[in-house]
């Protein structure tokens, strides 16, 4: 047996028996169990990495479930029967994004739960949640978009644990409604396709979707059940609430679900739907619904005075950049232009980055949270003074999110202005606009939290959390200061995978 | 609740035990399985919360989330144990051991040692729906508070 072939169900299934295990070695020793959720967190980030190396130097791998070979996908007669796991340039990358989050947030956790407050709890939910976010973006199989549901669960119990405050259950409870509407919607989609075409196997799906009423249908109600697990506008109400109550080492990994849900999106968009309904409409829909995010969520970022909320809508209003840059190459991908490969680029490489900023964000008002008990920004103020490194963080990632050179946000945005420009001028014109009141939006929280005249001694952050938000502030150097290598090794295969790939995809799994 | 309640629940509470595991057990072979078998489990432990009240299983629900977590691990151990070949491989169908008699072709009353892993997966979920549904039960009767039992 090689462990080679076997990566890709690794990385979902060693998570999982890691989420379950944990609370028995925790029975047994405390230590047992940190030393459980090391290795498991370590094994997975290992099969993620060994498979995006496979996936970026060989193409495609496949996994069959249960097959006498893992490459077996089809049974005779080329009918696909049994689950596959399909994991493409796209697939690797936001696994990366999503290990990467991981670890962090792992590695934050240690040190900020506290034991009597539900710690093995939180780390089960954790590895729950890590497992399903993987299990979504490596699957090809609709019906295994019930990861979607795994996620759902897992993210609202760990934003709502905390039963002995008032408002996590509150806020909790807002995300289980939401994300169940959203849940149902894909499940009656899902429904629609397996009656028409009698299977689940999306490469299956893509070869026989013809564009029938029954399959708009279908697309609508895909398009509306991620977008509202997405947080996009009209259905953001839940993302605030949620991020601004989850504890910081959730609300990172809350960010990267929601992520996974847009690439969900993008799969049905791109693979799924791509060959008969990737039209100029559906791309225009994409487009506007990412620009009105972008811009509400910005505004709605201004009259914020809670700092969690404050960075929640910050992460809304980066959801918004991400449709807007794969919107445009959605609108213009009949004719394939170049600036239409560029948008995708800027979208995609926008999902990491904004991984790695919200995320230091979140882990650096977790500090603030920790050492003051409140999140509150009129009540906080001269925390510059004790959180030295916690208040340079914070400000890198304030500078990242908002665009500015030479950080990963310029990067990514440039692309995005770039090519949405070529499309419609108003479009560049609103998301620049959204970076300016963002900047200015977090300008002033860090000015009034961190500066000014001290108001109180805190004590400073611990080793372990300041090293997580150092994996995070790393990222956004190395990603802001050499984007063209990583655009180059991991964006532009991801992209091509969304842009060109669907014939590929459809080859490796159905065998040509 | 009243004497002929508890009486008659007692009567009934093993025969609801028994359906539950027979639904369980021919998983593979009829309709139903461990989702199916473990909640008709569950209904037994809601009737024992209604007579008897909830507080006296409180004791037990440790016990509940060990047998939940072990149900888990076990159907992954058991989804592990095809990794020789893929991951979920039925590596015991048709091997002659456990569950592992061939089934034969054609019309047949169903073999209840036949499937291979699928039986002992069935009882893995059936052992987390049991603890899990269970559990909720038993945390729904505490929460109630103080009522008329």
């Amino acid at each position: 047996m090689t462990i080679g072939i076997h990566v890709p169900i690794l990385a979902i299934a060693v998570p999982l028996l890691g989420a379950f295990a944990l609370p028995i070695f925790a029975k047994v020793h405390r230590n047992l169990r940190d030393l459980w959720a090391i290795l498991v967190a370590a094994f997975t980030c290992a099969m993620v990495v060994a498979l995006a190396v496979q996936v970026f130097t060989s193409g495609i791998q496949l996994y069959t479930l249960g097959a006498a070979s893992p490459t077996a996908t089809v049974v005779q007669g080329g009918f696909p029967i049994r689950i596959v796991l399909v994991v493409d340039g796209m697939s690797a990358f936001m696994g990366l994004i999503t290990a990467l989050v991981g670890l962090a947030s792992l590695m934050y956790a240690f040190q900020f739960l506290k034991e009597e407050q539900g710690k093995t709890l939180a780390m089960t939910l954790f590895f729950l949640l890590w497992a399903g976010m993987l299990g979504m973006e490596y699957t090809g199989d609709m019906f295994n978009f019930v990861f979607l549901e795994v996620t759902s669960i897992a993210a609202c119990a760990l934003v709502g644990y905390r039963t002995w405050e008032s408002r996590p259950p509150e806020a909790a409870f807002k995300a289980m409604a939401m994300y169940t509407v959203g849940g149902l919607l894909v499940l009656l989609a899902v429904g629609i396709l397996y009656g028409e075409y009698g299977a689940l196997n999306i490469a299956y799906l893509s070869s026989k979707i013809s564009g029938t009423p029954l399959d708009k249908v279908a697309l609508g109600l895909l398009l509306g059940g991620l977008l509202m697990k997405a947080g996009t506008v009209p259905a953001h109400m839940w993302a605030p609430d949620a991020y601004g109550e989850a504890p910081a080492q959730a609300a990172i990994v809350l960010v990267a679900n929601t992520q996974a849900s847009l690439y969900g999106l993008f799969r049905v968009l791109f693979t799924l739907y791509g060959g008969a309904l990737s039209t100029p409409a559906v791309g225009w829909l994409v487009t506007a619904l990412g620009t009105l995010t972008l811009l509400v969520a910005a505004l709605m970022a201004v009259i914020q005075t809670d700092l969690g909320r404050l960075i929640a809508y910050g992460a809304v209003s980066q959801i918004g950049y991400m449709l807007l840059g794969v919107g445009v190459g959605l609108t213009v991908i009949s004719s394939r232009p170049d600036f239409g490969l560029v948008a995708m680029k800027g979208g995609i490489f926008h999902m990491m980055n904004d991984a790695a900023t919200v995320g230091l964000l979140f882990l650096a008002a977790g500090v603030v949270k920790r050492a003051c008990g409140t999140k509150d920004l009129r009540a906080l103020g001269g925390l510059g003074h004790d959180l030295k490194w916690t208040s340079g963080f914070f400000f890198l990632g304030a500078l990242a999110l908002a665009g500015i050179p030479p950080l990963n946000g310029f990067a990514s945005k440039f692309l995005i202005y770039e090519s949405s420009f070529r499309l419609s001028p108003i479009l560049t014109a609103i998301a620049v606009l959204g970076s300016i009141l963002l900047l200015a939006v977090f300008v002033r929280a860090f000015q009034g939290v961190f500066l000014g005249p001290r108001l109180r001694t805190v004590q400073p952050a611990p080793l372990g959390m300041l090293i997580a938000m150092g994996v995070l502030a790393a990222i956004i150097l190395a990603f802001g200061l050499v984007p063209d290598f990583f655009v180059r090794h991991m964006v532009t295969p991801a992209a091509e995978a969304l842009w060109r790939g669907r014939d590929l995809y459809l080859a490796a799994v159905l065998g040509g | 609740m009243s004497v002929v309640v508890r009486t008659i629940a007692r009567i009934i509470v093993p025969m609801i035990l028994a359906f539950g595991g027979y639904v369980i057990m021919h998983g593979h072979l009829t309709p139903g399985g461990g989702f199916q078998g473990g909640a008709v489990v569950a209904s037994a432990v809601a009737l024992i919360v209604v007579v008897f009240g909830a507080e006296r299983l409180k004791r037990r629900k440790t016990l509940l989330s060990l047998l939940e977590d072990l149900g888990a691990i076990a159907f992954i151990a058991l989804a592990f144990l095809g990794i020789g070949v893929t991951f979920f491989r039925n590596v015991l169908a048709g091997g002659g051991g456990l569950f592992g008699v061939p089934v034969p072709p054609g019309p047949n009353p169903g073999f209840l040692d036949t499937g291979g892993t699928l039986p002992l997966m069935n009882w893995a979920v059936g052992l987390k729906v049991i603890a899990g549904l269970g559990s909720v039960v038993v945390l729904f009767g505490l929460f109630g508070g103080k009522d008329d039992r």
